[in-house]
C-alpha cells in the first residue's frame, strides 16, 4: 500500500519557489509602468475637512490626478471580511466612504494622489493644503462614552457601536451562598498590530469594462463583494486576483484599500494604478487588535470551586466599524465556556468608537484579550486561596461532554487535562513551583501557565461554505482549486496532502493552483477563523470522492468489473481492499479516456460543502521567566504551547504554525503596544523601531507539543490551529512573573514601564 | 526611490571639503542609515547630499607614532566590533558598536555618523565620551582637533564648521593604557533598538589592584547629549576597590544626570537605570581590570 501523505511532514508545495525568490507577490506582478497612488492623511484626529486646495500640487511635474473626499461617491460601505449576510440585522457596520470628509482618526484618508512615480506622488501630498474644523479627540473608550463627547458616527449615542449582555443561571441567588470568597480584578490588554512582512499592496486596472484588482488579501471572494458595494457597481463587474501573500494575521481579512484602488483606476479610465502602503500607514490606517479592558468578579468557595462569575468588557473599536462588536462577543463566549461556574455567570460587553486606528480581526479574534483577563484572574484567585493554580484550573475548567447550547460544539475529549499533563512535564511544573517559592535576590525565576480556549470556523455566527474543483491530467496528476487561501501558513500543502490520500494518488501528483482569481476560482470565503483545514477539508473530501467515482466508472469498463469493486491507490487502479493489486495506471486510463475516439472525457469534479458544525480547539501554555528586579526586566527562559488541534496533517507545518503564534504571543506578553498622544490622538510609535515587535534575540527555544484527538465532525479529524497558538503565551508569562516576584501585573505587555512602578510599590525596588 | 534634489559624490577628503564650500545646504551622507530614513519620512525630502561614502581612506583603525589610536570616521560598526586594535586597546568600544541595531545597520552605519548626528542615544558615543576621545576634523584651513565634549553642542547639533568634515576619532594613549571598561545598553528588546539608557564605565586600578586610580563614566539618554558622570568619578577616584566604592559612585551618578520623561520612558525609570547600570558597569570594569569585589 502506498505511503499516505496525511500525517507526514512532506515539504511545502511552495517551498522551493519561496526560498529561491521565484514565488510572485503582488508587487512582483505589477507592471513597472504602473501609476503610483498615495493617500493624504489627516493631521487631526477628530473633525471635518472644510476645504482642500490641490492647486499647487496639481502643477507639480509627474502628477496625474488628485481626488479628494469631496469627489468620492456618497456610499458608505462595510469593510469586515465576513461572509455577506442576507439578513440585514447581521451585517457589519457601513460607516466609511472611500475618502472621508468627516475625520475620525489622526491619519484618516482624505485625498489621494496618482502620479507617475513615488517621488512625484509624495511631493504632491506635501503640497496639498487642507483646512479643518477640529473637535476634541477621545482615544480612550471610557472617555469617548461620556455625555457631550463629539459623536464619531451619527446614530451611535455615546459613541457606543453596540452592547449586549448575557446571564446564565440566577446570579444574585448564587452569590448569596454563605462562605463565598469574592475576588475582583481589572485586566487591560493593549492595541497591537499584525506587522505582517508584506505591507498591504494592490494594483487595479480595467479590462473589458470591468475592474480588476490584484491584491495581497486573505479573502478574494469577499473583497470582490466589498469593492462592488463601495463603488456601487454590480459584483460581477469586479475581479479580484490574489497571488502569494507575505502574511495577513487577520489584517487582510478586511477590505483595506482595494476599493479605493479600484475607484482610482476607474477615475483614470482604467489605467493601471498601484497602491502600496508604508509601514507607518499600515499601523494607523489599516486594522489593529481591539484593546479590551475586563473587570471580573468571582465568587469562589474556599476549596477553589467557582460558584459564579461576572465580567464587564469594554472594547476599543477605534474610528470605524470593521469587525466591530464581533470581537468582544467572542471575548464573552470564551468567558462563558472556558470555566464551568457551578451556578451562574453574567457578562456585559460594550464596543466603543474612539479617535484611534480601526480595530478589526487579528489572530485569535478577541480570545487573546479574554483569556488574558480570565487566566490572570485564575492565578489571582489561586493565590488568594493558597492553592496550586493548575489544580484550580482542573477543578473549574470545561468538563468533557460539555455541549454548548448555541453552537452545539461538544467537548469530546479530555484535551485540557492531556495538554496540561504534557506541559506540566515539559516545564517541570511541580518542582519549579516549589523551588521558586521563597526567593529573595534581585534576580528571580517563576513558572506560570494559561489555558487556551478556541473554536474552529465561524458557524453558527456566519454561514460556512467551501467549494473545490479538481481536474485530472493525462498523466494521472490533478490540479486542485479552492476559494481557501494560502497566506503563508502552509494551507496549499495540507490541501494537497488531503487530496492525495482521498483520491489515491501520490502527493507529488497533486498540483495546487495557489492563486485565487474570482473569475476562475470556486467560491470560498478565505483564510480566517482557523477554518480552512476544517471547512476546506470537507470540500476537498467530497470533491476528491466525486472525481474518484467518475474515474472508477470508466475504469470498471476497462477492468470488466463493477466500479464498487475498484479503488485507486498510489496512482494505480486496484481491486478494492487489495492495495497492491495494480490493474493499470491511472495515467494510462486518463490518457486513453481523454483521447478516446468513442467517448472522450475530461475528468473534473466540483463540489460545494456547507459546514453546519464547529469544533473546540483547546490547549495550554506554560512559561518560565527570569525577572531582573532592579532593571524591571523579564527574560523569557522557556515557553511551551500544547495543543489539541485534532489530527495533524503535517506535523512540521503544525509546529511552525505554533512557533509563529507563540512569537506573536510573546510580543503581546512582553513588548508590543501602540501608544497614542492623548492630546492630539496621533499614534506615537508607527514604525518598527518604536513599536517593539520582539526579535529572535527575545525568544528562547519555542516548544510546540500536541495531543491528537481526532475531531469527529471534521473530514480529516482536524480542528483550528491557525489562531490558537497566540492565545496562552501572554497570561502564562504574566503568571510566571507573578510567581517569581509576587507582583500581579494586570496589563500587558509586561514592559519595564509597567513593572518598574509595580516593583517600587511592592517595595522590591528601594 | 528617494527624494534627493542632488547627490554630490566626494572623490577625496579635499574634494569633500570643496563640496562643502560649494553646497553649504547639503547634508553629509556617510552610511546613510539616518539620512535615508529621514528622507523617506519626508523630514529631509528634497534635500541635497554630499556623499563621503566612497572615501575608503576614512575607513579602518590604526595606531599613530605617538601611540594614539586612530579610528577612521567611516569605520562601520561591524568593523569596529571585530577590529584587533580596538580589541586590544578599547574593547568596550567594539562591544558598544556591536549593540547598535542589527547586522545590516552595523554593516552600513559608521562611527563618524553615529557621533555627527548628535543624538544622545548613540551607542558608541557614551564610550567615546568616557574615554576622552578627540575629534579630528578636516576643513579648508587644514586639520583641527577638539575633545569630544566640545563636539556636542545640544541635541542634534554638533560643532562642525561649514567647510569641515569629521575625518578621525582619536583615543590618546593615556586614555586607554591599563584601562578596562564595560558598556551596558538598556533597551526594550534584545536587538534592533535604541538605548533607553546607555552607560559606559572604565577603570584603571593601582598596580596592586587595591585602589581605583581612575574611574570614568558616561551616559547616553541621561540628558540631551551624551554626558560624563563627573560626580560618580570623583566619588570613586582614589578609593579602595570595594562594593562600597561601587555603590557610592552609583548613587553619586544620580546627581550627574538629567534625564527627562517622554513616552519612551519615564524620568524615574531612567534614574533607576542610571544608578543600577553604573553599579553593574563599574563592577564589571573592576573585574575585567583584575580587581576583586
Amino acid at each position: 500500500m502506498a505511503r499516505k501523505a496525511i500525517g507526514r511532514s512532506v515539504p511545502r508545495v511552495d517551498a522551493y519557489d519561496k526560498v529561491t525568490g521565484r514565488a510572485k507577490y503582488t508587487d512582483d506582478l505589477a507592471d513597472r509602468n504602473a501609476l503610483i497612488a498615495k493617500i493624504l492623511h489627516s493631521t487631526i484626529a477628530n473633525g471635518l475637512v472644510t476645504k482642500i486646495d490641490t492647486g499647487r500640487a496639481e502643477k507639480l511635474p509627474g502628477v496625474v490626478k488628485i481626488l479628494t473626499c469631496f469627489d468620492v461617491p456618497d456610499i458608505e460601505f462595510p469593510t469586515a471580511g465576513h461572509p455577506w449576510s442576507t439578513d440585514p440585522a447581521h451585517r457589519d457596520p457601513t460607516d466609511r466612504k472611500l475618502l472621508n470628509r468627516r475625520v475620525r482618526l489622526y491619519g484618516d484618508d482624505i485625498a489621494a494622489v496618482v502620479a507617475e512615480d513615488e517621488v512625484a506622488a509624495s511631493r504632491a501630498l506635501r503640497a496639498i493644503e487642507v483646512q479643518y474644523e477640529e473637535y476634541p479627540a477621545a482615544t480612550d473608550p471610557e472617555e469617548a462614552m461620556r455625555d457631550g463627547v463629539p459623536l464619531l458616527h451619527e446614530g451611535f449615542p455615546n459613541n457606543i457601536l453596540e452592547r449586549h449582555s448575557v446571564l446564565d443561571g440566577d446570579f444574585d441567588e448564587a452569590t448569596k451562598e454563605e462562605g463565598l470568597i469574592r475576588v475582583e480584578g481589572t485586566y487591560q490588554t493593549p492595541t497591537v498590530q499584525h506587522c505582517h512582512i508584506e505591507l498591504p499592496t494592490s494594483y487595479a486596472y480595467m479590462e473589458g469594462g470591468r475592474v480588476v484588482v490584484v491584491s495581497s488579501t486573505q479573502i478574494p471572494h469577499i473583497v470582490r463583494r466589498i469593492v462592488g458595494q463601495a463603488l456601487g457597481i454590480p459584483w460581477g463587474m469586479v475581479r479580484i486576483i490574489k497571488p502569494y501573500i507575505g502574511g495577513g494575521f487577520g489584517n487582510k481579512q478586511d477590505a483595506l484599500y482595494e476599493p479605493l484602488n479600484a475607484w482610482l483606476s476607474v477615475q483614470l479610465g482604467g489605467r493601471l494604478v498601484k497602491l502600496e502602503l508604508s509601514r507607518e500607514e499600515a499601523f494607523y490606517g489599516t486594522r489593529v487588535r481591539h484593546a479590551v479592558k475586563v473587570h471580573i468578579t468571582s465568587y469562589v468557595r474556599p476549596d477553589g470551586r467557582i460558584v459564579a462569575r461576572d465580567a464587564k468588557f469594554v472594547s476599543n473599536q477605534g474610528a470605524y466599524g470593521s469587525h466591530g462588536h464581533s470581537i468582544v462577543s467572542k471575548c464573552v463566549t470564551a468567558f462563558r465556556q472556558l470555566y464551568n461556574d457551578e451556578r451562574a455567570k453574567r457578562a456585559e460587553a460594550v464596543t466603543v468608537y474612539t479617535n484611534t486606528a480601526t480595530s478589526g480581526a487579528m489572530r485569535g479574534y478577541g480570545t487573546p484579550q479574554s483569556v488574558f483577563g480570565m487566566e490572570c484572574h485564575a492565578d489571582d484567585i489561586a493565590a488568594r486561596l493558597g492553592i496550586d493554580p493548575m489544580e484550580f484550573r482542573r477543578m473549574n475548567m470545561m468538563p468533557v461532554g460539555y455541549t454548548d447550547p448555541f453552537s452545539k460544539n461538544v467537548n469530546w475529549s479530555d484535551s485540557f487535562n492531556q495538554c496540561i499533563e504534557k506541559g506540566r512535564e515539559y516545564i517541570g511544573w511541580d518542582r519549579k513551583r516549589e523551588l521558586y517559592r521563597n526567593q529573595s535576590g534581585p534576580v528571580r525565576r517563576g513558572v506560570g501557565m494559561s489555558l487556551l480556549w478556541y473554536n474552529t470556523a465561524v458557524w453558527p455566527i456566519s454561514m460556512e461554505v467551501s467549494s473545490c474543483r479538481m481536474v485530472l491530467n493525462q498523466d494521472g496528476s490533478v490540479q486542485i482549486q479552492l476559494g481557501e487561501t494560502e497566506i503563508g501558513q502552509g494551507a496549499d500543502t495540507v490541501f494537497a496532502q488531503m487530496t492525495a490520500d482521498t483520491l489515491g494518488v501520490p502527493f507529488e501528483s497533486v498540483h495546487v493552483v495557489s492563486t485565487q482569481d474570482t473569475d476562475i476560482t470556486p467560491f470560498g470565503t478565505g483564510a480566517y477563523g482557523s477554518r480552512q483545514t476544517y471547512v476546506g477539508g470537507m470540500a476537498i473530501k467530497r470533491t476528491a470522492e466525486s472525481l474518484k467515482g467518475k474515474i472508477l466508472r470508466f475504469a470498471s469498463e476497462r477492468a470488466d468489473t463493477g466500479p464498487d469493486a475498484l479503488d485507486i491507490d498510489d496512482g494505480f487502479i486496484v481491486r478494492k481492499g487489495e492495495p497492491g493489486s495494480a490493474l493499470f495506471a491511472l495515467s494510462e486510463l486518463a490518457t486513453d479516456v481523454l483521447y478516446s475516439m468513442e467517448h472522450s472525457m475530461h475528468f473534473t469534479a466540483e463540489e460545494t460543502v456547507q459546514a453546519k458544525s464547529n469544533a473546540y480547539s483547546f490547549g495550554a501554555g506554560f512559561a518560565e521567566v527570569e525577572v531582573d528586579i532592579p532593571l524591571a526586566k523579564v527574560r523569557l527562559v522557556d515557553i511551551v504551547n500544547v495543543h489539541d488541534c485534532g489530527r495533524l496533517i503535517n506535523p512540521q507545518l503544525a509546529a511552525a504554525q505554533v512557533h509563529g503564534g507563540m512569537s506573536m504571543g510573546i510580543g503581546y506578553g512582553l513588548y508590543e503596544k501602540m501608544l497614542y498622544d492623548p492630546g492630539t490622538g496621533k499614534l506615537l510609535n508607527d514604525n518598527l523601531l518604536d513599536y517593539k515587535l520582539s526579535t529572535i534575540m527575545d525568544h528562547p527555544h519555542l516548544e510546540a507539543l500536541f495531543v491528537e484527538n481526532p475531531e469527529p465532525t471534521s473530514a480529516f479529524g482536524t480542528k483550528a490551529l491557525g489562531e490558537p497558538p497566540t492565545v496562552p503565551c501572554a497570561p502564562a508569562i504574566r503568571n510566571a512573573v507573578f510567581h517569581a516576584t509576587g507582583v500581579a501585573a494586570n496589563e500587558n505587555p509586561l514592559t519595564p514601564h509597567v513593572l518598574f512602578p509595580l516593583f517600587k510599590a511592592a517595595g522590591l525596588i528601594g | 526611490m528617494f527624494d534627493f534634489e542632488a547627490v554630490y559624490e566626494a572623490k577625496s577628503v579635499a574634494h569633500a571639503v570643496e563640496l562643502r564650500g560649494l553646497h553649504p545646504e547639503a547634508k553629509i551622507l556617510a552610511g546613510g542609515s539616518d539620512i535615508l530614513i529621514e528622507t523617506r519620512a519626508g523630514k529631509l525630502a528634497g534635500c541635497s547630499v554630499i556623499s563621503i561614502f566612497k572615501l575608503d581612506e576614512l575607513r579602518g583603525v590604526s595606531m599613530d607614532g605617538d601611540g594614539t589610536l586612530r579610528i577612521g570616521a567611516l569605520t562601520s560598526f561591524s568593523c569596529l566590533a571585530r577590529d584587533p586594535l580596538i580589541g586590544r586597546c578599547i574593547s568596550v568600544l567594539g562591544e558598544a558598536a556591536g549593540t547598535a541595531g542589527g547586522p545590516q545597520l552595523r554593516n552600513i552605519g559608521t562611527v563618524g555618523g553615529n557621533v555627527c548626528n548628535g543624538v544622545t542615544s548613540a551607542d558608541t558615543a557614551s564610550t567615546l565620551m568616557a574615554w576622552d576621545a578627540v575629534m579630528e576634523y578636516t576643513g579648508a584651513g587644514g586639520v583641527r582637533r577638539a575633545p569630544i565634549r566640545e563636539h556636542y553642542v545640544k541635541a542634534g547639533v554638533v560643532s562642525i564648521a561649514p567647510d569641515e568634515i569629521l575625518t578621525s576619532i582619536l583615543i590618546p594613549q593615556d586614555s586607554y593604557e591599563r584601562c578596562f571598561g564595560c558598556y551596558i545598553k538598556y533597551a526594550m528588546r534584545g536587538a534592533m533598538d535604541i538605548a533607553t539608557l546607555g552607560c559606559s564605565v572604565n577603570v584603571r586600578l593601582s598596580e596592586d589592584l587595591g585602589t581605583v586610580e581612575r574611574m570614568r563614566a558616561a551616559y547616553g539618554v541621561a540628558g540631551p547629549v551624551p554626558m560624563r558622570g563627573l560626580g560618580a568619578e570623583s566619588t570613586a577616584n582614589g578609593q579602595p576597590v570595594s562594593c562600597e566604592t561601587v555603590n557610592s559612585a552609583a548613587a553619586a551618578a544620580l546627581s550627574d544626570v538629567n534625564p527627562r520623561s517622554s513616552w519612551r520612558a519615564s524620568k524615574e525609570l531612567r534614574l533607576q537605570l542610571v544608578e543600577e547600570l553604573t553599579r553593574r558597569a563599574f563592577r564589571e570594569s573592576v573585574i575585567r581590570a583584575g580587581g576583586k569585589l
